[in-house]
């Protein structure tokens, strides 16, 4: 066991696990940031989705020594005040239900839109299609994309909904 | 600003960011990551306001003028945390930015508090109501009397009494004090519905801005001091356990404390979840016991071979029996049998429950739909008092019935007991699938007798099933038929059963609206305009019949290779149409491209809600429909997680249409009501597309 650093919602941080152990029981049990979640710890759901380096990763299967030296976001520090554009476009869209896969989806989503601001219905598709949602949130997690591409300044999809409250 | 900065255990539970490893295996930091507001407020206890004016259990009022409302069901994503302030703040005439939630603490005098059977808004669609009113009645009395005026002068509106004739006004906060001196009035006058300001609006979730930020306080993310974490290694086989196991591999794991057997197996406690699962692999079980011969087939087998006997007649109109013993023109009777899986709720936060014994109170902490039944398993399973039981109801990372059960409640306090610690029990998504409580598997065999113009006249439907619940659905249904009866047939399940999302519903509205299909399809008619035939005493659904057909453009053929199919279904106080379009090629691969849905849930509480419970319940119906099963083979689960239990994915989803029919009814339920037709409706679209009838679910089996 020895200390393992990494910068973590641009803090350093280091811990001094077993280094096989996932980066998602370190966040959750050892750091106590419980806002990454577990759903399956296979590399199925997509609940546990971070930033490593501002790419979406699974940190359930993460092993934490692979993580030495790296840049880490979680949800929780994804933005201050819930202020992302997805965040916005998420609350807008009224899109989670239970919310337990939210953080994963939220992840998942800010990560297309910050490497493809106006993304096409298959690039959305194709972002999203590892994280599940058992409530069946993903109608509105389709729009709330739209919503937060066209806020962001990119071309809307020519089929966005803007919804009236 | 950045950089490490440490910070003592009780700042660090203040922050809500909570550590647990005490010591040994893990460096502790502390430190800011951005917000700390709001968070886990949920996992402490609710802090007592003796200055608040509190008229009655669900509501109190303080010197600001904040509102807090007590919600007494579990929010699981369907909406109660924002659905039941708004009875509140109706009749209160609050003002909405000013409503804050607390989740109750199980207690008896809520009544049961089981979230269940959709039945939260109409259970409590009177008492909340009339406990808003009351308060608006006892804060219109001591504004009347600050200005000595005639009370009928005075009326309640945004959070503050108004003196009509002048104009003045008083905030709610100022006249707490007072109205808490004053009689709580006992028969409270209601609104009409013409004078609703909140109800029946797209008002804002409360619970969503937390579950954006990852601040929402699950079950799974309870952190308390000195906390310990346990997996449970359970027999694999149903009534089976341990006879041996090696304690000592597993307590040399690096993290884990210890290993004790409990009722359900044996546990690794460990000072995380990666260790205790870790533990738990090195115990290199024996097993014994369980029923190794419990496979699917043989279920199966039991099932249909039951659909053979008659059973326990649950309901009957005229003789159904003779009209179908009648042995001449045979052509006329029109025979099926349906079958349905064993299947596994699958919430996406996996079960857990945290638990901690001290001085002889018990606190847990759990997410859970039934905070009343697990305040009795509690203090059943330590031998002490209901009333030294501390339930804090987390959110629910879903629940769809399994929440009911309180088996993770009682390993938690079991292990609180042998450990001394605080504790969580955590079941990993193999343990959620392997052990749950599982929708039951059932059979239907229906029988109808059709007259000369094909209209039928005699109607049987004998569901085999473990549990008498099956019937319903299938025991009235909106078609009048002059000859009907309803049968059960018992067979035993050897494995554990519990509700699921719709119970029942589920498999009698597949059976039935199959069932009916196969009718009209018989005959040559439509299937719309049979159902219609079939509707004059059943208003309500031939409404919403009647706007599915409208909406989904039922009359114009659909488009080249798409396929339609219908279904109905009136549960829980509501009547829900849906049309699923799908188009499908010989190969067997079929989508759903579009659902239109039509529901009368009586009167309207926040109809976004209303719209998002149906999207999701079509999800939820669809990947049972097309997905779901729980097989068996030598006494053990097949399936473990999801890629084997497959959950609906991202670019499955069909487009929805929800067309919310406004009524004065009083109100339905709404979280399970969208689920039943979807199976039903899409399995008669794939008839129509494929001219076989789909008579088993799951349609697409295992992919
Ligand atoms: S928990 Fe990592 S993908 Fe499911
Ligand atoms: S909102 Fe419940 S699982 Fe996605």
């Amino acid at each position: 066991m020895s200390s393992i650093q990494f910068k973590l919602n641009n803090h350093p941080v280091a811990v001094n696990v077993d280094g096989q152990t996932p980066l998602l029981w370190v966040l959750r049990d050892t750091l106590g940031l419980t806002g990454t979640k577990y759903g399956c710890g296979v590399l199925q759901c997509g609940a546990c989705t971070v930033h490593i380096d501002d790419e979406p990763t699974r940190s359930c299967q993460l092993a934490i020594e692979t993580v030495a030296g790296k840049r880490v976001t979680t949800i929780e520090g994804l933005a201050e005040h819930r202020s992302h554009p997805i965040q916005q476009a998420w609350i807008a869209e009224q899109v989670p239900q239970c919310g337990y896969c939210q953080s994963g989806q939220i992840m998942a989503a800010a990560a297309l839109l910050a490497k493809n601001p106006s993304p096409s219905d298959r690039d959305i598709e194709l972002a999203m299609r590892g994280n599940l949602c058992r409530c069946g949130t993903y109608r509105r997690i389709r729009r709330a994309i739209r919503r937060a591409a066209s806020a962001s300044g990119a071309a809307a999809s020519p089929t966005a909904q803007n919804r009236g409250q | 600003m950045a950089g490490i900065i440490k910070i003592s255990r009780r700042e660090f539970l203040l922050a809500g960011a909570g550590s647990t490893a005490a010591g040994g295996a893990a460096l502790i930091l502390g430190f800011f990551v951005g917000r700390r507001y709001e968070r886990k407020k949920l996992v402490y206890p609710v802090p007592p306001r003796p200055e608040a004016f509190a008229p009655n259990a669900f509501l109190a009022i303080d010197g600001d003028g904040s509102v807090t409302v007590w919600v007494t069901r579990s929010e699981m994503g369907q909406g109660v945390s924002t659905a039941l302030p708004m009875l509140v703040a109706e009749e209160l005439d609050a003002d909405w930015a000013t409503i804050r939630i607390e989740q109750a603490l199980a207690n008896p005098a809520y009544g049961d508090q089981a979230t269940v059977a959709s039945r939260s808004v109409s259970r409590l669609w009177g008492p909340l109501r009339k406990a808003g009113a009351a308060a608006r009645e006892m804060l219109i009395g001591a504004a009347s009397q600050t200005w000595a005026v005639d009370r009928a002068q005075c009326t309640a509106e945004r959070g503050a009494v108004v003196h009509v004739p002048t104009g003045r006004r008083i905030g709610f906060g100022a006249l707490a004090g007072l109205a808490a001196s004053l009689d709580v009035p006992a028969d409270p006058p209601l609104k009409e519905p013409k004078d609703f300001r909140l109800l029946g609006r797209r008002i804002p979730r409360l619970d969503i801005p937390a579950k954006v930020d990852g601040s929402a306080g699950y079950g799974l993310d309870v952190r308390l001091s000195g906390q310990l974490f346990a997996v449970v290694a359970r027999c694999p086989m149903f009534g089976g356990r341990a006879a041996s196991f090696d304690a000592a591999s597993a307590r040399s794991v690096p993290g884990v404390r210890d290993v004790v057997e409990i009722s359900s197996g044996v546990a690794v406690v460990a000072d995380g979840t990666w260790a205790a699962v870790k533990g738990r692999e090195a115990l290199n079980i024996q097993w014994t016991g369980g029923a190794p011969d419990l496979s699917s087939a043989g279920m199966s087998e039991l099932l249909r071979s039951g659909t053979e006997t008659s059973g326990d007649t649950v309901n009957s109109v005229g003789d159904a029996g003779a009209v179908l013993a009648a042995a001449d023109q045979p052509d006329r009777t029109v025979e099926a049998v349906y079958e349905v899986p064993y299947l596994a709720h699958a919430a996406m936060e996996p079960i857990n429950c945290t638990a901690h014994l001290a001085g002889g109170t018990c606190h847990v902490w759990v997410p859970t739909q039934a905070p009343v039944r697990a305040q009795r398993a509690v203090a059943e399973t330590l031998g002490i008092k209901v009333s030294d039981v501390i339930v804090h109801t987390t959110l629910l990372g879903g629940g769809f019935g399994r929440r009911s059960v309180p088996a993770e409640v009682r390993e938690a306090v079991e292990l609180a007991r042998a450990t001394g610690k605080p504790i969580q029990v955590v079941w990993s998504r193999e343990d959620d699938i392997r052990h749950d409580f599982y929708r039951q598997a059932t059979a239907h065999r229906l029988t109808a007798r059709l007259d000369d113009s094909g209209w039928p006249v005699a109607w049987r439907h004998r569901v085999v099933a473990s549990h008498r619940s099956a019937v319903d659905g299938a025991s009235e249904i909106p078609y009048k038929i002059g000859n009907f009866a309803a049968e059960f047939v018992k067979v035993e399940s050897k494995i554990p059963l519990g509700i699921w999302r719709s119970v029942s519903h589920s498999y009698t509205a597949f059976a039935v609206e199959c069932f009916i299909d196969e009718l009209a399809a018989r005959t040559g008619k439509d299937a719309i305009a049979f159902r219609r035939h079939l509707l004059a005493d059943s208003p309500r659904d031939l409404a919403v019949l009647d706007a599915v057909a409208e909406k989904s453009g039922w009359s114009t053929p659909p488009r080249q290779g798409r396929y339609r199919g219908v279904a109905l279904h009136p549960c829980f106080g509501s009547h829900v149409a849906q049309v699923a379009e799908i188009s499908a090629n010989p190969r067997g691969k079929m989508r759903v491209h579009r659902v239109t849905c039509a529901v009368d849930c009586g009167m309207i509480v926040n109809p976004d809600i209303i719209e998002a419970q149906i999207e999701g319940a079509i999800a939820f119906g669809l990947t049972a429909a097309l997905y779901g099963q729980i097989r068996l083979d030598k006494g053990r689960v097949v399936e473990s997680n999801f890629h084997d239990y497959r959950v609906l994915r991202f670019d499955e989803m069909p487009e929805v249409d929800v067309h919310i029919l406004p009524t004065t009814h009083k109100p339905g339920g709404i979280g399970e009501v969208g689920v039943p037709p979807i199976a039903p409706a899409v399995a008669n679209a794939v008839s129509a597309a494929t001219n076989t009838r789909v008579r088993a679910l799951p349609i697409q089996r295992a992919s």
